[in-house]
């Protein structure tokens, strides 16, 4: 039976201006703030004392965690509205910012690992950040591996959605139980529990990275998005409608 | 006035495969229906929905006026359903399943029940038996007590025949005789007309006739099938 | 000799029975337990697998006196997290074959009912193999390893591995690659669970493990995915 391509329903639409207007302000804004921010990591912000340049890492790999938090809190916002909604739209945004996620934590992986390589002489540490960002890692590529592995797309979606709301759960006990079990990192600058203990100029470099950051996660999820919602409506439009 | 089944427009599709479409059927009360049709028409899917299994994708389904799957718990408390496997539990004996079925059902008089539908479908002498040791016959005629035991208001059998042996085949008839409403799903049609009062045939997702078993001629429904 | 049968007719709307959950709940364990007794499947096999890991353990590690304290709650915990991932897998595969899943889908049980059936059976059958486990890696060791503190660890890691497990095991029995995915899920998303109870055994031993409340912490997840798992084993079981 030849397939048909039928008019789209309302439930799926290819991505509209809506999003093709987000992606373009976000992708503009985090060129902007990349720029400015780059400027701030290598011009403006002091070289610190005990690690010398090396230090400006922590301009990237902070941020990029925080923005890594931020992809999978969306996922967790995603997954637990397509078990309430159960309509597509909120798994393909779950799923697309579990793919960004995944990325930016690579990317928090990695650019650790380099910091600690110059600061302290290996490829890895133990200490607790980047632990718990492994074992972030480890969880959200099982989401990946979990949509490839399950044959229909309904309960794909179904699954990860669980996943999705119990990985994030379990990331402050897994925190809690990494700090407790290893302590070799230096504090957590910007996290300590008195108060920010960074100088000014330091703690405005970090934060317009941070919006840097937080506009490059944004394009790249509007970008992901477009692509699947345009899955979606091919999928919808292979399928003739039901009752006609 | 309240009916067993309604569905209007009733469609299930796995990922972008419609197995049904557009579905409008009602079941009175103490009606008994045979869901005919070719592999893959739907017939099992439409049972699977009515036992909440599936949630319906588009249309309208309700089982004793309640809406599914909204209502999907307390219908559950309504059915009997037999599946295409017997799916019971291989190492209980068959005693224990029947047993454990009416706890979870909270039958009352369990042990007379159980009792009961064991001798009805000629498994008393083998009710200490491990289910694993039951040919496909006596596990199919097990699976009927099992669905019959909570006395259920709506059977819902799919392939019940299946495995069965003449005398099984007989019991089946005589276990519909009843006066309970029934849908049952069958590969064998001359036996689906005969088991049945109304008949519904499906082809590849769509309800294409439904009438009273009598007036369907077997050959006009074969040439539905084939087509 | 049985009783014959009364035809009792139905054609008006019905009622829905009631039937009570703490029956339920009592038949679904049951049902478990009685086929592992007839079966003796999980036990036996899981037991059989941690005995040969605490053997391989031996083999792969210097244990002379010193070490011993410090290397066996690591060996204890990772014979126990791979036993209970086999252990797991096993509940869950028989059903799927023999699709009485699907029937006990069509029962008027709660879906948070069967979730906690499963669960309180496949902990029995891991505590079982987990004492075992005790007792036997404390002969091997020479270490005092049945005491009530360590106990009260496996009981609460063991729990923990369980509590989402039981319900990672349900997604991944429905998967293409059934016994690599469910460690795959599960691992990462319990590792509290093992720097937890890794920690405590330690700490049960002598050794010096911080004065962090590490059972508080496996209570903690305990009561926090227990209650989660519940709730979202629904979403596993439907289709």
């Amino acid at each position: 039976m030849a397939q048909t391509l039928s008019r789209p329903t309302a439930s799926a639409r290819a991505p509209g201006g809506g999003l093709a207007l987000f992606t373009t302000l976000a992708g503009a804004a985090g060129a902007v703030t990349m720029t400015l921010a780059l400027y701030g990591i290598f011009v403006l912000a002091p070289t610190e004392r005990t690690q010398g340049v090396v230090q400006r890492v922590f301009y990237i790999h902070v941020p990029l965690a925080w923005t890594a938090y931020l992809a999978f809190g969306v996922v967790f916002v995603g997954s637990l509205l397509y078990l309430l909604r159960r309509r597509r739209r909120w798994d393909v945004l779950a799923r697309s910012s579990a793919e960004v996620g995944v990325v930016l934590t690579t990317l928090v992986i990695v650019s650790g690992s380099l910091w600690g390589k110059a600061v302290w002489g290996t490829w890895w540490t133990w200490d607790a950040r980047l632990t718990s960002t492994l074992v972030l890692w480890f969880i959200y590529v099982a989401y990946l591996m979990l949509r490839a592995y399950v044959g229909d797309p309904d309960r794909a979606a179904r699954y990860s959605a669980v996943l999705g709301i119990v990985g994030f759960l379990d990331i402050p006990i897994i925190h809690m139980s990494v700090i407790w079990w290893r302590t070799l990192h230096p504090e957590p600058v910007v996290l300590r529990s008195e108060g920010p203990a960074l100088p000014p100029e330091m703690l405005w470099v970090l934060l317009m990275s941070l919006v840097a950051m937080t506009c490059l996660y944004l394009s790249l999820l509007g970008l992901k998005l477009g692509i699947e919602t345009l899955r979606e409506d091919l999928r919808a439009r292979r399928s003739p409608p039901a009752g006609q | 006035m309240s009916v067993a089944i309604r569905a209007r427009g009733v469609g299930r599709a796995f990922g972008a495969i419609w197995a049904l479409r557009g579905v409008d059927l009602t079941v009175a009360w103490g009606e008994r229906v045979a869901l005919l049709g070719p592999n893959g028409a739907g017939k099992t899917t439409l049972l699977r929905l009515l036992a909440t299994l599936l949630r319906p994708t588009a249309g309208d389904l309700r089982v004793a006026d309640l809406p599914l799957p909204g209502a999907a718990d307390r219908v559950r408390g309504l059915i009997g359903y037999l599946g295409h496997q017997p799916g019971l539990l291989p190492d209980l004996t068959a005693w224990e399943n029947l047993w454990l079925a009416g706890q979870l059902a909270g039958v009352p008089d369990l042990a007379d029940r159980c009792a009961v539908w064991l001798a009805r479908v000629g498994l008393w002498e083998r009710r200490a038996d491990r289910v694993r040791t039951f040919s496909r016959g006596m596990q199919q005629r097990l699976a009927l007590a099992r669905a019959f035991l909570a006395d259920p208001p709506l059977l819902l059998l799919d392939e019940p025949d299946a495995g069965l042996d003449a005398q099984g085949l007989d019991l089946l008839e005589d276990l519909l005789a009843g006066g309970r409403t029934v849908l049952l799903t069958t590969h064998h049609l001359e036996r689906g007309l005969a088991l049945a009062s109304r008949a519904v045939v499906l082809v590849r997702g769509q309800v294409v006739a439904d009438a009273p078993a009598a007036a369907l001629d077997p050959a006009a429904v074969r040439a539905w099938c084939a087509a | 000799m049985p009783p014959t049968p009364v035809q009792t007719p139905v054609s008006s709307p019905p009622t829905v029975r009631r039937p009570r959950p703490l029956v339920q709940l009592g038949a679904l364990i049951w049902k478990d337990l009685q086929t592992e007794r007839r079966t003796r499947e999980i036990v036996l096999t899981t037991a059989v697998f941690a005995a040969l890991a605490l053997l391989i353990f031996v083999f792969a590690f210097d244990l002379r006196v010193e070490n011993r304290r410090a290397v066996a709650p690591g060996m204890l915990w990772v014979t126990v997290t791979f036993a209970t991932l086999l252990a797991l897998g096993r509940t869950y595969a028989s059903e799927k074959d023999q699709g009485t899943l699907e029937y006990l889908l069509t029962t008027p049980v709660d879906r948070s009912l069967l979730y906690l059936a499963r669960l309180l059976a496949t902990l029995v059958f891991l505590l079982v193999a987990d004492v075992l486990t005790l007792g036997l890696a404390g002969l091997f060791f020479d270490l005092p390893l049945l005491t009530p503190g360590l106990l009260a660890t496996v009981f609460l890691g063991t729990l923990g591995f369980a509590s989402v497990g039981t319900l990672f095991a349900a997604m991944a029995a429905n998967t293409r690659a059934r016994e690599v995915l469910l460690p795959v899920l599960l691992l990462p998303v319990s590792v509290p669970v093992v720097i937890a109870s890794v920690q405590a055994t330690a700490a049960d031993l002598g050794g010096a493990a911080g004065d962090h409340p590490w059972l508080g912490l496996l209570l903690a997840f305990d009561g926090l995915f227990l209650g989660l798992s519940a709730l979202l084993f629904e979403h596993v079981l439907e289709d």
